[in-house]
């Protein structure tokens, strides 16, 4: 594999010029108030000094709302959209990351969602090691999960004084790497500096949690009392599952105007109601304890016991934007208690 | 993008026949429809137990499974009970108009598994329509099963589907038949009461038999009881989920029951496993 490479940070934006010149570049911007990432353009700002961005990058492959295919009303022909392009998300968090390759594996279960793969199988992910991380943030629970893991990232990105360094991950991060030339090869002593932020970055993480024995204990918890007072105060609002990076449900519509019509998918939430409400009028999950315990399961032990891994990478963002304040940590400590 | 395995873009069918089950506000509608296209009405293959996404272009979809056997010919069947925007649509459809068809999805039944075996399939209103594919394809290979059971029953006379259709095999097929309704009715003479009973006043043999339930939740909970009364083993007891659906291909996630997707790893469970599945009769 290449050496680790450094950019001047004076440099980042005519090296984000060089990216973006055959690639879409998603990036880090402000939108209102906050940081989201959204494709590059010559008048983009991207912003590097952040913990991390509200809404997860989830959208460079998996669009919030995304057509499948449009039509004419009162006729049959089918039309599917163009081709994607490649794309670079530059900035991706290790936790996004990882979430990436892990809703890969349910994206590629049985049969690959075409529209999916059409954007990841393009994607390059530059990520950004976190060197300040949030206060929320219990990534270093999981194996592979780090404030500088490579799991699932092309390269990683490690800010240090006044460059970057980036090293290669992948033989896709190398080409991509090899094709720009404002790059230089970094120093040991660099490279050395970066590990050791590193290894403090992982020591400032204030939260943890031991996940051994939840996938295999958790639903033998089924009628604990625990899932009644753990969602005494949920709203139902489902910022919990928007905002996590390895959440990947969707819902699909038909859409309408005039004679235009398409049908798109568009993220779900399986904290809604009607999520499983059937046509007859029948829930089977009928109130935000069911939704709730289905959520915790799913991700901890229904996706471990199909895809091998746990569905939570320790982000935060559902601690941190919950309204009410529900803690999926405090939540899995109650499970513990209850083993 | 390519056109070819997109799994989301369906399939341009004719209907070519409709008829009515039922009558009324929760009316169920039977639908023979044949694919336009020579190819994709060659490469389809499915069999009893498997569903299929139906629709309307800037309507929708519903998940309807396929009630008709693969012997029966080059054609679908869905019998759709009228509840929601997508269904009350497809209501209006008449012999000649276009609807779209993806699939098929799920596991099925598996009746070449079965085969020497006796097969009991006990239905309720409109769940009836996820067995009659395994009545036609056991009466098509008749010689490959021995008896065949048909118990079925519904909330009164104007909710029974395929009702002259049952009552022919009784004649014609060598099937044992057992209808009910749930409130006597004048010039009803078959049994009264609900499906559960008329299962215990049909009480058959678990030895060498399969039986196979589908119907409203309440009926499936009372028939699985009956039927440990009747000492069938878990693994000689089917039934076929439904829930909400809207990919059928495992990526959408709402059908789950527990951490099987009703879409792929079902419809079709047997009782040993579903009885692990602690969401699975919610």
């Amino acid at each position: 594999m290449m050496e680790g490479m450094k950019l001047q940070k004076e440099k980042l934006n005519d090296f984000l010029d060089g990216l973006r010149k055959e690639k879409y570049l998603f990036a880090p911007q402000k939108e209102g108030e906050s940081l989201q990432f959204s494709p590059v353009s010559e008048e983009s700002q991207v912003e590097l000094d952040f913990q991390n961005t509200i809404i997860p990058p989830k959208n460079a492959v998996f669009p919030q709302t995304e057509t499948l295919f449009t039509y004419q009303i009162g006729k049959l022909d089918i039309e599917l959209p163009e081709e994607d392009r490649e794309r670079v998300v530059l900035g991706i968090r290790p936790c996004d990351a990882r979430a990436m390759e892990i809703i890969d594996r349910l994206f590629s279960w049985d049969e690959d969602d075409p529209y999916y793969f059409d954007k990841r199988n393009k994607a390059a992910l530059i990520g950004l090691a976190c060197l300040e991380p949030c206060i929320n943030c219990f990534c270093t629970s999981f194996e592979d999960g780090g404030p500088a893991s490579t799991a699932g990232l092309d390269v990683l990105m490690t800010a240090a004084e006044d460059i970057f360094i980036l090293q290669p991950v992948t033989e896709k991060g190398e080409q991509l790497l090899s094709e720009q030339d404002l790059l230089e090869t970094a120093s040991d002593d660099e490279m050395k500096t970066v590990e050791k932020s590193h290894a403090e970055a992982a020591e400032k993480l204030q939260r943890k949690i031991d996940t051994e024995g939840i996938p295999q204990g958790l639903p033998g918890l089924w009628e604990s009392p625990l899932w009644e007072k753990v969602s005494g105060s949920c709203l139902g609002c489902g910022i919990c599952t928007y905002l996590c990076p390895t959440c990947h449900c969707f819902d699909i519509q038909d859409e309408v105007e005039g004679f235009d019509g398409r049908r798109c998918r568009m993220w779900d939430s399986c904290m809604f109601g009607e999520y499983t409400l059937h046509a007859s009028g029948h829930n089977p999950r009928p109130t935000r304890r069911e939704r709730t315990r289905n959520r915790i399961n799913h991700k901890y032990a229904y996706f471990v016991d199909k895809f091998d891994v746990i569905a939570c990478v320790g982000c935060g963002r559902c601690i941190n934007y919950c309204p009410v304040n529900i803690d999926i940590l405090n939540i899995l400590a109650q499970v513990k208690e209850e083993l | 993008m390519k056109d070819i395995n997109n799994p989301y873009k369906p399939h341009v069918a004719t209907v070519e026949d409709t008829w009515y089950e039922t009558y009324g506000e929760r009316s169920i509608k039977t639908f023979k429809v044949v694919f336009d296209d020579e190819e994709v009405r060659q490469n389809w293959k499915h069999l009893p137990g498997q569903c299929a996404m139906i629709g309307l272009l800037g309507v929708g979809e519903s998940m309807i499974s396929i009630s008709c056997s693969p012997t029966e010919g080059e054609f679908l069947r869905f019998s759709v009970m009228r509840m929601g925007k997508v269904t009350q649509a497809l209501h209006e459809l008449e012999p000649g108009d276009k609807m779209t068809v993806r699939g098929p999805y799920g596991n099925n039944f598996p009746v070449d598994d079965w085969k020497g075996k006796k097969i009991i399939t006990i239905g309720g209103g409109i769940g009836q329509a996820p067995l009659r594919p395994i009545i036609e394809y056991v009466k098509e290979n008749r010689d490959d099963y021995e008896d065949l059971t048909v118990i079925y029953g519904a909330r009164s006379t104007g909710d029974l589907c395929f009702r002259e259709e049952i009552e022919g095999l009784q004649e014609k097929d060598e099937v044992s038949c057992h209808l009910s309704i749930d409130l006597e009715e004048e010039g009803w003479p078959h049994f009264v009461g609900f499906v559960p009973s008329l299962l215990m006043e049909v009480s058959p043999s678990p030895e060498n038999a399969i039986a196979i339930t589908c119907g409203p939740p309440i009926m499936i909970q009372f028939v699985l009881e009956n039927l440990k009364k009747l000492n069938f083993e878990d693994d000689q007891i089917y039934t076929t989920l439904e829930n909400r659906m809207k990919c059928g291909i495992g990526k959408c996630g709402r059908c789950n029951a527990g951490s099987l997707y009703v879409c792929k790893d079902g419809p079709v469970f047997s009782y040993a496993t579903l009885k692990q599945v602690p969401e699975a009769f919610a």
